[in-house]
């Protein structure tokens, strides 16, 4: 009798489509259900779209790679509640496309950072951190005060989000423009990180 | 979860595990037509393969794991709307808002659930919560002496406060106060502390550019640093002094500050934003709005007490 295994072992191609077979049974049953899940879907009571601002903010977030040491998501142990306050949870994050929860924290989460700092520590924090925390190795981001927002594209994010279900207004759109246009790149981030957890009341 | 997709979960992984059963006993048979023991029929550098059956040890270890993946899928919820035997869940998830997350605490405690996070959070409250009960019924000005008090104050100054006013709570220079030298912009006392770190403050001091002109400002500036016994310009502080006038509506006439207002005392050389000539222009010119964040969510009214306590050990030794 010819040994079958012997099929499997020596084409690789064969191999390869029986191991994505078999990894895809996890896909189904641990990621298919949650996209139809209530609890994943519904937003929290307070949650309300990120302002034209905040929007150009979290772009700015995402462009210089926040991501990559903030995590925005402070799992339910109370070691992380007691640091940052509430656990994250799903209907706070239903309309954020990519979301940016991170997996690294080489700088604290920042999940709720909004309302934690003034406007102008995060000012004076984002062009040379050690100004304000003489230990920390985050980089500065001093360009971020000298660049300018023209807002040609706002309106194009906003719809590309209303396409996702994010219940912007025509009139959200309509002023995208002139609530970001002259603004710094700072103000807008600021703006962003301000609103950052504040909608689970 | 809707019964479609318990049904859907239950009957892939209960499937895939039953699966793997048969499939190690499919696997124990010998399907070579090889003799067990004898060789493959592949050598190389006098090292042969030889049919030999799967180790002992290895196949018990498979079945132990595919028994406790049964058990394990009894206890605790795995399989879509199936709870577990247990009860057992990592957090309440199912909350819109911070009122139902409280509520979903005393629901899960009261149908039973062992929510593993409730968990952590009963075991700290009763360690901690005593402590914490004790530490407010004594008045901030007392407690400021209790050194136990004063380090749990300090890990969480450390933590919460230390970000803005400095680890040494000197402050920085830029709007962020030092909270040693017990010169308050809001009062010093116990109340007026617990206050400030409660509801937070915001200062409000106008830009006077367009009121007093570049010419007027450099005025004011002379007189004002005169205050501190800076040296001056003696003409153009005496001309500043005319126009303080506006100013003393919140730093009085005699510039002593008003701690109702958080308006600055500018007679003691102290400088929340620098005490340059260059500095207290620009204040001038452009305004400045300080911002102290409430605490009173972050914290809570118990550690809110302990930090002010803290605070005010720190300039009342």
């Amino acid at each position: 009798m010819k040994n079958a295994h012997e099929l499997i072992e020596k084409n690789v191609g064969l191999l390869t489509v029986l191991i994505l077979i078999a990894i895809s049974f996890g896909a189904m049953v641990q990621i298919t259900p949650l996209m139809f899940q209530q609890q994943t879907m519904e937003p929290v009571t307070g949650l309300r779209p990120y302002t034209a601002l905040e929007l150009e903010g979290r772009d700015i977030y995402i462009r210089e790679g926040c991501v990559g040491c903030h995590s925005q998501m402070i799992r339910p142990f109370r070691a992380e509640t007691e640091r940052y306050g509430h656990y994250s949870v799903a209907g706070e994050s239903v309309w954020e496309h990519p979301f940016l929860w991170g997996s690294k924290r080489t700088g604290p989460d920042l999940a709720r950072v909004g309302g934690r700092y003034s406007d102008e520590w995060h000012r004076v924090h984002l062009l040379n951190p050690r100004n304000v925390v003489p230990e920390s190795n985050m980089p500065g981001f001093p360009w971020l005060a000298e660049n300018t927002l023209n807002g040609e594209l706002t309106a194009e994010k906003m719809e590309v989000f209303r396409g996702f279900g994010v219940p912007y207004t025509d009139e959200d759109i309509a002023g995208a423009k002139a609530a970001v246009q002259g603004k710094t790149e700072m103000q807008a981030l600021i703006a962003y990180l301000q609103s950052l957890g504040t909608h689970l009341k | 979860m809707s019964m479609f997709w318990t049904i859907w979960i239950s009957v892939i992984t209960l499937g895939l595990i039953i699966g793997c059963y048969f499939l190690l006993r499919w696997c124990l048979s010998n399907k070579t037509g090889v003799a067990e023991g004898e060789s493959m029929g592949h050598e190389f550098d006098g090292i042969e393969e030889l049919n030999n059956q799967l180790p002992r040890w290895w196949t018990i270890m498979f079945y132990m794991t595919i028994v406790w993946g049964f058990l394990y899928l009894a206890l605790y919820p795995g399989l879509g709307a199936y709870e577990g035997i247990l009860g057992w869940k990592s957090s309440n998830q199912n909350i819109q808002s911070l009122e139902e997350s409280v509520q979903a605490r005393i629901d899960a405690k009261e149908q039973g659930y062992l929510v593993e996070y409730d968990r952590e959070l009963d075991f700290a409250a009763e360690k901690f919560d005593p402590i914490f009960e004790a530490y407010a019924k004594v008045p901030v000005e007392e407690l400021a002496k209790d050194p136990e008090a004063n380090k749990v104050g300090q890990r969480l100054f450390l933590q919460n406060c230390s970000q803005c006013h400095g680890s040494d709570a000197r402050g920085q220079n830029g709007g962020f106060p030092n909270l040693t030298d017990n010169d308050w912009l809001y009062g010093g006392s116990g109340a007026k502390i617990v206050e400030t770190l409660t509801l937070g403050r915001k200062a409000a001091m106008p830009a006077w550019l367009d009121a007093m002109g570049e010419d007027g400002i450099e005025e004011v500036v002379n007189y004002v640093l005169s205050l501190s016994g800076r040296d001056v310009d003696p003409q153009l502080a005496e001309a500043g002094k005319a126009r303080f006038a506006a100013c003393a509506a919140c730093h009085g006439m005699d510039g002593k500050g008003n701690q109702m207002l958080g308006a600055p005392n500018l007679t003691d050389n102290i400088w929340l934003y620098g005490g340059s000539h260059r500095a207290v222009t620009e204040t001038l010119t452009y305004g400045r709005n300080g911002v102290m964040p409430s605490f009173k969510k972050t914290l809570g009214e118990d550690k809110i007490h302990v930090v002010a306590a803290y605070v005010y050990s720190l300039s009342n030794d």
